[in-house]
């Protein structure tokens, strides 16, 4: 079996960036998961660099949200999930029996398809995370936390004034955004995005997209997205999976481009029959 | 005026079809005006010549008038391209041939408006009386750059990157050519300057020429761009010496 990863070559548009060489944050090797019977994951062996957006693309049941799933052991929630392979952040074995999931996910955040605020304030939302991993000592610390986070989600302007209100309140694209500030409200390193924008009206999602390459200056994101142009302006890396299997990776401007592997670019250019 | 049949559609082999069957619609026809366009500029510059050998003026003015075609499908690809970019979002070897379409229907532009001022010398020297020696050069010049222009229209139908590169290779050839014209000229005109006027519009003539075969070395580097997703490597052969000509220099 080759175990060799393909390989990444990362392009920024920055050349302060592109002078340094990217490290990997997340390593997988001969990732396999298996549905019951079903192999849905087939030896997936893939270095995603750190502090830079990585897209998985593919059409639907190739199983690049499985993947996604696999890097906070979000499949072990799924009874008939197994999970074969080493999946590593910086270098540390993600499936090690001691390492506690909780605490994985807290590195790990995650932002769904659909947003999901709990029913709870603004303020509530994102102090949530803080408060059960117990990130802060005084109120004002939790205070801080809560405006840096609602900040960096590009949301603090429009909620300031009703940061009590509920969080459900608010429009689909500000709920999402509040889901992103509630994940990086404990501050996690890499954090996995399954369709994020696919129930935002475009407006919506132009605001989400900006956010995420803000955010990629100090978090690894990875991203779910059956948009091929959303995968093509925000991500540096864009991989596509095919049937389980992980066909193609590679900088997003050479995919887009030149796509080495036949399929990526009967994907790519809607020709799949 | 437009006897010859536009250039047959190469059906392209490419990875099967698009599932949005008006985007393949698109992508064929633009392949088709690219065919229809090189078919008329392949014309044109084969008939400027001829008019100006055999002292035409009315297949002079004819083929002046043509030209006003070509424009057209320029432009028509131009804003097509445009409307499916903005519509289509193209991506890889769909991205790769609409970006290629535009620049080869710029080169095809250019080579329609220098046959067009060729034939517009032909005009201008036809009631001249030119020895016929001092065209053979020329009509190699011509025929060469036809020849030259036939294949890569050739090699972007099939997109045939080997075909291509032999176009982008064999330009060298016309420089040849021209170097020799050009001194030819300046002799011609040396030894009387009642000669001067003409051999300028020859010298023109033949340096028109010479762009012709610079822009189909272009089309060339564009077809291997777009089959192979990156252009030729390595410095293209060339041999025009005359911009270090001087007269009396051998």
């Amino acid at each position: 079996m080759d175990m060799r990863p393909l390989p990444i070559e990362t392009m920024h548009s920055d050349p302060k960036v592109a002078a340094q060489p990217a490290r990997t944050k997340v390593t997988a090797r001969d990732v396999n998961v298996f549905y019951g019977e079903k192999h849905a994951l087939k030896s997936v062996n893939v270095d995603i660099p750190e502090k830079s957006v990585t897209a998985f693309i593919g059409p639907s049941g190739c199983g690049k949200s499985t993947f996604l799933r696999c890097i906070n052991r979000m499949n072990d929630t799924v009874a008939s999930a197994r999970v074969t392979g080493l999946i590593e952040i910086d270098g540390q074995n993600i499936y090690d029996p001691k390492l506690d999931p909780v605490q994985l996910r807290a590195r790990v955040g995650m932002v769904f398809q659909k947003p999901n605020p709990f029913p709870k304030s603004i303020y509530e939302n994102i102090a949530y995370g803080p408060r059960i991993h117990g990130l802060f000592r005084t109120k004002a610390e939790l205070d801080h936390i809560v405006e840096s986070s609602l900040r960096k989600a590009g949301l603090f302007e429009e909620v300031k004034d009703r940061i009590n209100d509920s969080g459900t309140g608010l429009s689909g694209g500000q709920q999402q955004r509040l889901c992103i500030a509630r994940t990086i409200a404990i501050n996690p390193e890499v954090i996995l995005m399954d369709e994020p924008c696919s129930a935002l009206d475009p407006i919506a999602t132009a605001r989400v997209e900006e956010l995420i390459s803000e955010l990629r200056q100090n978090f690894t994101i990875i991203i779910v997205t059956h948009s091929m142009q959303q995968a093509a302006r925000v991500s540096q890396q864009t991989a596509f999976f095919h049937l389980g299997n992980l066909v193609e990776v590679g900088s997003t401007s050479t995919m887009f481009t030149n796509p080495t592997d036949k399929r990526t670019q009967d994907y790519i250019t809607g020709r799949f029959g | 005026m437009f006897s010859r049949t536009p250039r047959e559609e190469v059906k392209v082999n490419m990875s099967g079809e698009h599932i949005v069957k008006s985007y393949e619609q698109e992508l064929n026809l633009l392949d088709a005006k690219i065919g229809q366009m090189g078919g008329l500029a392949e014309q044109l510059v084969g008939e400027s010549f001829d008019a100006l050998e055999s002292h035409n003026p009315r297949r002079a003015e004819a083929t002046v008038a043509s030209d006003a075609t070509i424009d057209q499908l320029h432009r028509e690809i131009e804003e097509q391209v445009v409307s499916m970019i903005a519509r289509r979002q193209p991506m890889a070897d769909d991205l790769r041939q609409i970006i290629s379409v535009l620049k080869v229907a710029g080169e095809l532009e250019r080579i329609g408006d220098l046959a067009k001022n060729v034939a517009k010398r032909a005009l201008a020297i036809s009631g001249e009386n030119h020895p016929k020696a001092l065209l053979t050069g020329l009509r190699h010049m011509v025929d060469l750059a036809s020849h030259q222009l036939k294949d890569v229209l050739d090699a972007f139908a099939a997109r045939d990157v080997d075909r291509a590169l032999a176009v982008w290779r064999h330009d060298e050839k016309l420089d040849a050519v021209y170097n020799s014209v050009f001194r030819e000229l300046l002799t011609y005109m040396m030894e009387d300057p009642r000669n001067i006027g003409l051999c300028t519009h020859l010298l023109f003539v033949a340096k028109n020429f010479e762009r012709i075969g610079d822009h189909t070395t272009n089309i060339a580097e564009t077809v291997t761009f777009m089959a192979r997703g990156a252009p030729p490597s390595g410095d293209r052969p060339k041999n025009d010496q005359t911009s270090s000509t001087l007269i009396g220099s051998s």
